[in-house]
């Protein structure tokens, strides 16, 4: 890249420079220079920052041409040149008919796939009637206890042509089997669908906390899952190994990209142990990232995050099919850089994450609705949001060009730092004996503590500014963006719709299928087969779970995991 | 000197965002209160239950999931039915504007909306409890 001569004469340029800029230090318009994580940021960045790459072989093998490994530049030869990104919401309240609606309104919006969003009670494997449930159902998400449900959220939606995602872990494979029953009702064979499946339990353990069953059974539901899918649904994305809610939790940046990662080999090793062959899994794994409001460690991260995955598949796990190296990412705007205060500005801090996941090469984007801190998002805020990616992707340029900031001293120095720190955490997680005795031990739980209450110390004592919230604050702030709502005759609507179906039901064939994934889940065999045959007897998402807690125990979190900082 | 003040803090319902109650945990106990954090996926019976056995004088509860007007209700009806009316209940979460002021007429001594500095929990706790208790010093 650069001459050795040239980099003397920088030097000395550089001296000069630093006198006349000396001047201009006396003065600081913000008390200190640091990314969002904390990661402090120099002054200036130049060739001298980027100095190892002159060197050719050090270039191909960290940096290189997009479509090619190490993949930092993008996943794609021509990226957005050849297809945008796709614009995919996440959606999801309510009824079964109401999930309906939402998704005929944004595809008819030009969306171009479906994002599916569950209340809590689907979540953690709870029929709407259960005691549990009550005041939770289509709360945050759409209701779904049997098949029925299913067949009414996707009712008039070719699911042949459309690709779907459903952000479900600890039940995944009770919805993955819904939608698959689903598609044969319409005659679709199961090899033509095309969607994620979220089924990342190792970040529920971490950050989100919908776990049912301990993680031993958890990984064999999941490694079943993947089993079949390799066989019959081999365009499904299996795994979403998400970072989005490890960063929500309160990550860093670093901390967000070293964890998702290391949940990711925890999966391939996982797989590999029950004999699976990488390179027939890998290539259907998917991540899913936050984009916070730091805009250049939002993009290094990215693009760190696929030089690492390539690398480690490699180099590691010995993949040799190019496609198990790429790491392909969804990303969503972060929800919790959001404000209540004066939320028209949420619009704007989106606009710039979702900029931020662009430039940093994601595949799929979902971008937060304005009023997310209040409740469910609006018709209208949703709409905004969406209008929000359609205005990047046509009228900004940016998806002109492959990776423009690739070259740029800041962006590629920063992206190697990325990488370095988060070397540094996988050598803490492997010395604490990998990812599941860390989430026994509850290590990365009060890690996570730590550094959400050390953002909040922060913007307590004015040292990290938040427009709205600590300055520019109007006091007697008027709210006038209408709130959605759920009507509570939801719930009595679907538990009552869920006890008819399980009276009409052929109670032999459900019966019959309960008890033999009781038979696998306490023995050998394919889980997944089991529920698939679950799901086509309309056996409810809680009768499924209720079989597995009684064979596997429940998962609660260790007083360790539960320590504030 | 005057007894330190006792929180017992808890996630109610099938919520698992616990990035909030861990953060008002901490600044709680940096701030010289005694902290109980019960973990999540509690029924308002484990949480009353509890507030009794640890003789707290405030509950707080964190609730995201927009089952706020189920479950604050159910933690009130708890209290009285276990004559436990004297401990104050507050709470934070994703909680619209207009519950926010129907939870407080029921009794809900104070709701905490996204944005709110964790300084103001705390001061309202100290100015509560010392309030409660010159009142029982005037009886």
């Amino acid at each position: 890249m650069f001459s050795s001569k040239f980099l003397d004469k920088l030097k000395g340029r550089l001296a000069d420079w630093n006198k006349t800029a000396e001047k201009f230090r006396q003065k600081k318009s913000m008390p200190r220079f640091f990314t969002v994580s904390g990661v402090d940021i120099d002054e200036l960045y130049t060739p001298l920052n980027i100095e190892k790459y002159a060197d050719d072989e050090h270039y191909w093998n960290e940096i290189g041409l997009p479509g090619e490994y190490p993949y930092t530049r993008g996943v794609h030869h021509t990226m957005y040149r050849t297809r945008l990104w796709t614009m995919r919401q996440f959606a999801g309240m309510g009824t079964p008919s109401q999930t309906n609606e939402r998704f005929h309104y944004i595809l008819k919006q030009g969306g171009t796939g479906l994002s599916t969003a569950f209340d809590l009670p689907t979540l953690m494997g709870y029929d709407s009637d259960h005691p549990r449930s009550l005041g939770e159902v289509g709360k945050c998400g759409v209701a779904v206890d049997t098949l029925a449900d299913m067949e009414i959220i996707f009712d008039g939606i070719d699911l042949a042509e459309v690709s779907t995602s459903m952000t479900i872990n600890s039940p995944a494979s009770m919805l993955l089997a819904m939608y698959i029953a689903v598609a044969e009702k319409k005659g679709i064979p199961s090899e033509k669908l095309r969607g994620t499946l979220q089924n990342d339990i190792l970040k529920e353990y971490i950050a989100q906390k919908e776990f049912i069953f301990p993680p031993r059974p958890s990984i064999r539901l999941i490694t079943d899952m993947m089993e079949y899918c390799t066989k019959k649904v081999p365009q499904w994305n299996t795994i979403s190994i998400s970072g989005y809610h490890i960063r929500e939790a309160g990550a860093t940046a670093v901390q967000e990209l070293a964890y998702t990662l290391a949940d990711g080999f925890q999966y391939i090793e996982s797989a590999i142990e029950a004999g699976q062959d990488v390179d027939e899994f890998a290539p259907r794994l998917s991540f899913f990232f936050n984009a916070h409001s730091d805009f250049f460690e939002e993009i290094a991260k990215y693009r760190a995050a696929r030089r690492i995955y390539a690398k480690r598949m490699k180099n590691k796990y010995g993949a040799k099919n190019p496609k198990s190296w790429l790491l392909r990412f969804h990303t969503q705007t972060a929800g919790c850089s959001l404000t209540a205060q004066q939320p028209e500005n949420n619009i704007t801090r989106t606009a710039i994450q979702a900029l931020s996941a662009v430039l940093g090469g994601t595949q799929s984007l979902h971008t937060n609705a304005m009023d997310e801190t209040l409740a469910l998002p609006s018709e209208k805020a949703a709409l905004i949001a969406l209008r929000t990616q359609q205005v990047i992707a046509y009228e900004t340029g940016v998806a002109n060009t492959v990776d423009p900031l690739a070259g740029s001293y800041f962006v590629e120095a920063l992206t190697d730092k990325m990488e370095e720190e988060a070397e540094k955490i996988f050598q803490e997680i492997e010395e604490r004996d990998g990812v599941l005795e860390c989430i026994e031990q509850g290590y990365f739980q009060r890690e996570l503590a730590k550094s959400a209450y050390a953002h909040q110390t922060e913007l307590e004592t004015n040292e990290r500014v938040i427009v709205g919230v600590n300055k520019y604050v109007m006091d007697g702030e008027e709210l006038e963006i209408p709130v959605l709502r759920i009507d509570r005759a939801v719930e009595q609507e679907q538990v009552e719709f869920t006890k008819k179906i399980r009276a009409e039901r052929d109670q032999g064939r459900a019966e019959q299928a309960m008890a033999r994934l009781r038979e696998v889940a306490r023995g050998e065999g394919n889980t997944f087969e089991a529920i698939l045959e679950c799901s086509r007897a309309y056996c409810s998402v809680g009768e499924m779970c209720d079989i597995l807690r009684e064979e596997w125990g429940e998962y609660s979190e260790s007083a360790s995991a539960m320590q504030v900082s | 000197m005057d007894k330190k003040i006792r929180v017992l803090l808890a996630k109610p319902g099938l919520d698992g965002h616990d990035r909030g109650i861990k953060v008002i945990a901490a600044a709680f106990r940096d701030a010289g209160f005694e902290v109980i954090y019960t973990g999540l996926r509690q029924t308002p019976q484990m949480i009353v239950q509890a507030a009794i056995e640890e003789d707290v004088d405030a509950i707080g509860v964190s609730i995201l999931s927009g089952a706020h007007m189920t479950l604050f209700p159910a933690i009130l009806d708890e209290m009285k039915a276990k004559n436990a009316g004297d401990i104050i209940l507050f709470g934070g979460g994703i909680i619209p504007d207009d519950d926010k002021e129907e939870l407080e007429k029921l009794g809900v001594a104070k709701v905490f909306t996204p944005g709110a500095p964790t300084e103001q929990a705390i001061e309202f706790l100290k100015k509560t409890i010392a309030d409660k208790k010159s009142d029982e010093k005037i009886m």
